[in-house]
């Protein structure tokens, strides 16, 4: 037990069914503070459905989630992001008709104290008030949130401070990507889940995402990344943990899941094993 | 009638009617993922062929079902090539918007060729009773347990035999690998809206000569009543349609057993939203799914809005403002305070459906509980009417967002068949709370508009409240729009999966947009009431939420603006060109149609 009572996540058992298939089987896991670990496997192997348990979009049938010592299983996604978990999606979900800086805006919304008045039952009446007479108190909160959207959105250089006006659907894909971030960044996470940040991106835009995130990380966040780009979950990861078929199949540092043969397996499927890094880090 | 038995056989054979219509809806949906609104226009066209067949061609019983199934079926064929193909890579919004506009145009079809009076369907059957235990059947009950079954027999010999019904179940699994299969989804298509027409059409015939009457009401209660039973059977589910209908059948005359006729709909609506709020996947759905993670942005169309700068709309407004200073016919102020109390419904439901993304079918319920409590207000407890109007606007808000407030949790179409049953269970209550709303009777000699005790009597200061109140409304909501709520409602509306993964609690900020739009229609409601001296159960329907939602579309989704510019469109146009009133809902239909096929970011754009 000592060493999870640190340990910012911790899974016990983690288990979720779809009819006949186990999607998420079994699943241990304790991310300290501070830490990096990849979850990486081939496609259908439950990472997702696995982000999914930890921020409440889905119920596990068993097993459990603590976060910070607390015990989260089941709780509402919202909940989840007020105690300080934020995501990013595989597929991408940027809200499309929003502008860049209307998108990033709803990353801050946990953090909306004075439009949102902590008073129970009549607490939704008084931010509709609030939101329409807008004494000072909430505009300056608002022009505070602003400002540190363009800060945040200045961390990406000129990819997305020119286009803060403009509507997510009309940006490119990898911009798309960089949005879901900041929003994520704008929630002020205490623990982040990226699920595949760098799909769809080239080269360069996947080795800024990797920059990225590595300074996230030396700053001291808590990040749990899905990534299949086996060289940037090298760089970045403290530990990483191969998923396959709902289990996990492998967990430790970079090189030792590396030459495990069971994952050269997993990713190869059977009798192919000789060139599995190449082809895995393809 | 009085044996428990010829409840239950009244109730299977009901059942069996409402099956018809059921398995249809559920073969679209199962196929195209799209609850067909048009399914009981089609039931209608059934109903009113086979009036023709048997009444004017006098054609034997077995024609005349050939006949009907055919006529119907084409008609279904129709509707997915002309209404619905062209839609299939477009938003999710449209071909739903398309199936409301394809049911108001072909209802209103049949309205201006038979015209609306009820008509007679004879059933060509022998009026004999057998005794059946303690209970009697008649040869038409058993005709309808016949078709019923025969069709479910060969329903499922087509589906598990025939090469085309593998690749409709195939195609119900998962379109896009049916569609790499070689599967032709279009096809596919044809075959489903050609049975599900030709079922729908059938049915409406036997109901028809089952009642011996047919009138074009009947379109409206057999899109719900299929839409109930398959829903309550699990959205999609052939079987689950048929036992959701053969429940309904049942349920619905246990309740006239018990509580006598005028409940019967009131039955199947509270039903529906029973099982929506419980059960939302059906009565059979396999235990919980995987959540759907649908693309971003791709319920309504992306668009740029139209910016319209403040001082032309402020020259706007002073134009209309100064308008009965100058020498107009009270015609013209008389058309435009109805575009301004539409203009109010049109911006409650703009927010609603545009802003946050809830299709709304039932808006007209919020303008009826808002009329009703400002009449009863100031008639009963002789509060100034001034007052009573934003009494009638609070009633609606807190009222309205409680009674839609089960709907919340559902996406979509169920979005919209829950306001539509949640609208007509509205208006069942009025009609059966006689002690308050005065029953079927309705509410007369409602006072006057007036204004700190002064009566508004003349159109232009009618004219100028109304103007005066729709500005305000305006106003506020556009403020509403550039706070913190409005990209949290829009962002609701675009993904509400992101939306609560960042905290946004999907009941607060509904029930927040309910809770504003509701007050705008309720204040409409209000105003209306005042202005009619009369107003039954029947005074705010579901043309008007029609219209609404016609409006909205025109204006753009979400735009404020637009709204208004709608109103007075729909309104004033067909003052100008004189088209007689009972044309205009086919051209309110067409236009939806329209626009959700060459413009669904409306005039203005979405915001």
């Amino acid at each position: 037990m000592g060493e999870h009572l640190d340990s910012m996540l911790s899974l016990r058992g983690l288990t979720r069914r779809f009819g006949g298939l186990t999607a998420v089987d079994a699943i241990d896991l304790d991310l300290a503070k501070g830490e990096l670990i990849s979850i990486i496997g081939p496609n259908g192997a439950g990472k997702t459905t696995l982000f999914n348990l930890v921020t409440g979009l889905d119920r596990p049938d068993a097993g459990t989630v603590r976060f910070e010592g607390q015990d989260i299983t089941g709780l509402s996604p919202e909940r989840l992001a007020a105690e300080g978990i934020a995501r990013t999606f595989q597929l991408g979900r940027v809200f499309g008709n929003l502008s860049v800086m209307d998108n990033v805006l709803i990353g801050a919304h946990t953090r909306l104290r004075a439009v949102k008045p902590a008073v129970p039952v009549i607490g939704p009446l008084l931010e509709l008030g609030l939101a329409l007479l807008r004494p000072s108190s909430v505009k300056a909160e608002e022009e505070r949130l602003r400002e540190e959207v363009k800060a945040i959105l200045a961390r990406f250089g000129e990819r997305l401070l020119p286009r803060i006006d403009q509507p997510a659907y009309s940006l490119s894909y990898a911009n798309r990507r960089r949005v879901e971030i900041a929003r994520a960044l704008a929630l002020k996470p205490r623990l982040l889940l990226l699920d595949e940040p760098t799909a769809g991106m080239n080269p360069t835009e996947t080795a800024e995402m990797q920059a990225l995130v590595a300074e996230l990380k030396a700053k001291g966040l808590t990040i749990l990344l899905i990534e299949h780009k086996l060289e940037m979950v090298m760089r970045l990861s403290d530990r990483v943990i191969v998923m396959d078929e709902g289990k996990k199949i492998a967990e430790g540092r970079g090189e030792e899941v590396r030459s495990d043969p069971k994952v050269i397996e997993a990713y190869l499927g059977h009798g192919l094993t000789g060139t599995a890094e190449q082809e895995s880090a393809a | 009638m009085s044996s428990w038995l010829d409840y239950t056989i009244n109730g299977l054979i009901v059942g069996n009617v409402y099956a018809l219509v059921a398995v249809g809806l559920a073969l679209i949906f199962g196929v195209s993922r799209l609850i067909n609104f048009a399914q009981g226009s089609i039931y209608l066209v059934g109903a009113y062929i086979g009036w023709v067949a048997v009444v004017q061609l006098h054609t034997p019983l077995p024609l005349t079902i050939i006949v009907v199934a055919a006529a119907a079926a084409l008609v279904g064929l129709i509707i997915e090539r002309f209404g619905l193909r062209p839609l299939q890579n477009s938003v999710r919004i449209a071909p739903l918007l398309a199936t409301i506009g394809i049911s108001f145009v072909l209802d209103q079809l049949v309205m201006l060729t038979f015209s609306p009076n009820p008509r007679a369907l004879p059933s060509q059957l022998p009026d004999v009773r057998f005794q059946l235990g303690g209970g009697t059947i008649g040869p038409l009950d058993l005709l309808i347990a016949g078709v019923g079954i025969t069709s479910a027999l060969l329903l499922f010999v087509f589906l598990r035999y025939s090469k085309l019904g593998w690749a409709v179940r195939a195609a119900s699994q998962d379109r896009d690998a049916a569609m790499q299969m070689g599967v032709d989804v279009n096809r596919v298509n044809q075959a489903v809206f050609g049975i599900a027409a030709a079922l729908g059409g059938v049915s409406g015939m036997l109901v028809g000569m089952y009642y011996n009457q047919i009138d074009t009401a009947m379109s409206l209660q057999a899109t719900l009543k299929g839409v109930v039973a398959e829903v309550v059977g699990g959205a999609g589910n052939v079987p689950g349609a048929v036992i959701g209908s053969l429940l309904l059948g049942l349920v619905e005359s246990y309740g006239v057993a018990v509580f006598g006729t005028s409940y019967r709909n009131l039955f199947a609506f509270l039903l529906l939203v029973v099982v929506l709020v419980l059960r939302p996947n059906g009565l059979f759905a396999s235990a919980r799914q995987a959540p759907p993670e649908p693309l971003t942005g791709t319920f309504i169309a992306p668009s740029r809005p139209v910016r319209i700068p403040r001082w032309a709309l402020a020259v706007a407004a002073a134009g209309f403002a100064i308008l009965p200073l100058f020498p107009v016919s009270f015609y013209v102020l008389q058309t435009l305070i109805n575009a301004w109390l539409l203009g109010m419904l049109a911006l409650s439901l703009t927010l609603v459906a545009g802003t946050i993304g809830q299709v709304s079918l039932g808006h007209a319920a919020l303008l009826a509980i808002g009329a009703y409590t400002s009449a009863l207000l100031s008639l009963a407890l002789s509060v100034p009417v001034g007052l009573a109007v934003i009494g009638g606007g609070l009633m609606s808000a807190a009222l309205g967002t409680l009674l839609i407030s089960p709907s919340f949790r559902l996406r979509g179409h169920y979005v919209s068949i829950a306001t539509l049953a949640i609208g007509e269970i509205v208006s069942l209550v009025i009609l059966n709370w006689e002690s308050v709303t005065r029953g079927p009777i309705g509410i007369s000699g409602i006072p006057p508009l007036s204004l700190f005790g002064y009566d508004l009597i003349s159109p232009s200061s009618v004219y100028w409240f109304s103007l005066a109140v729709i500005v305000v409304l305006a106003l506020l909501q556009g403020r509403l729009l550039t706070s913190h709520l409005g990209r949290s409602f829009r962002a609701i509306r675009d993904d509400d999966i992101a939306a609560r993964a960042y905290g946004l609690s999907l009941n607060r900020y509904k029930s927040l947009a309910f809770i504003f739009g509701g007050f705008a229609a309720g204040v409409s409601g209000g105003i209306a009431a005042h202005l009619y001296s009369y107003i039954n159960h029947e005074t705010f329907n579901t043309q008007q939420s029609i219209l609404a939602l016609t409006v909205v579309i025109l204006g753009g989704l979400g735009n404020v603006v637009g709204a208004i510019v709608g109103s007075v469109a729909l309104v004033g146009l067909p003052e100008v060109f004189r088209i007689a009133a009972e044309y205009r809902i086919l051209i309110y239909g067409i236009v939806l149609l329209l626009l959700v096929r060459f413009r669904p970011q409306g005039l203005l754009g979405t915001i």
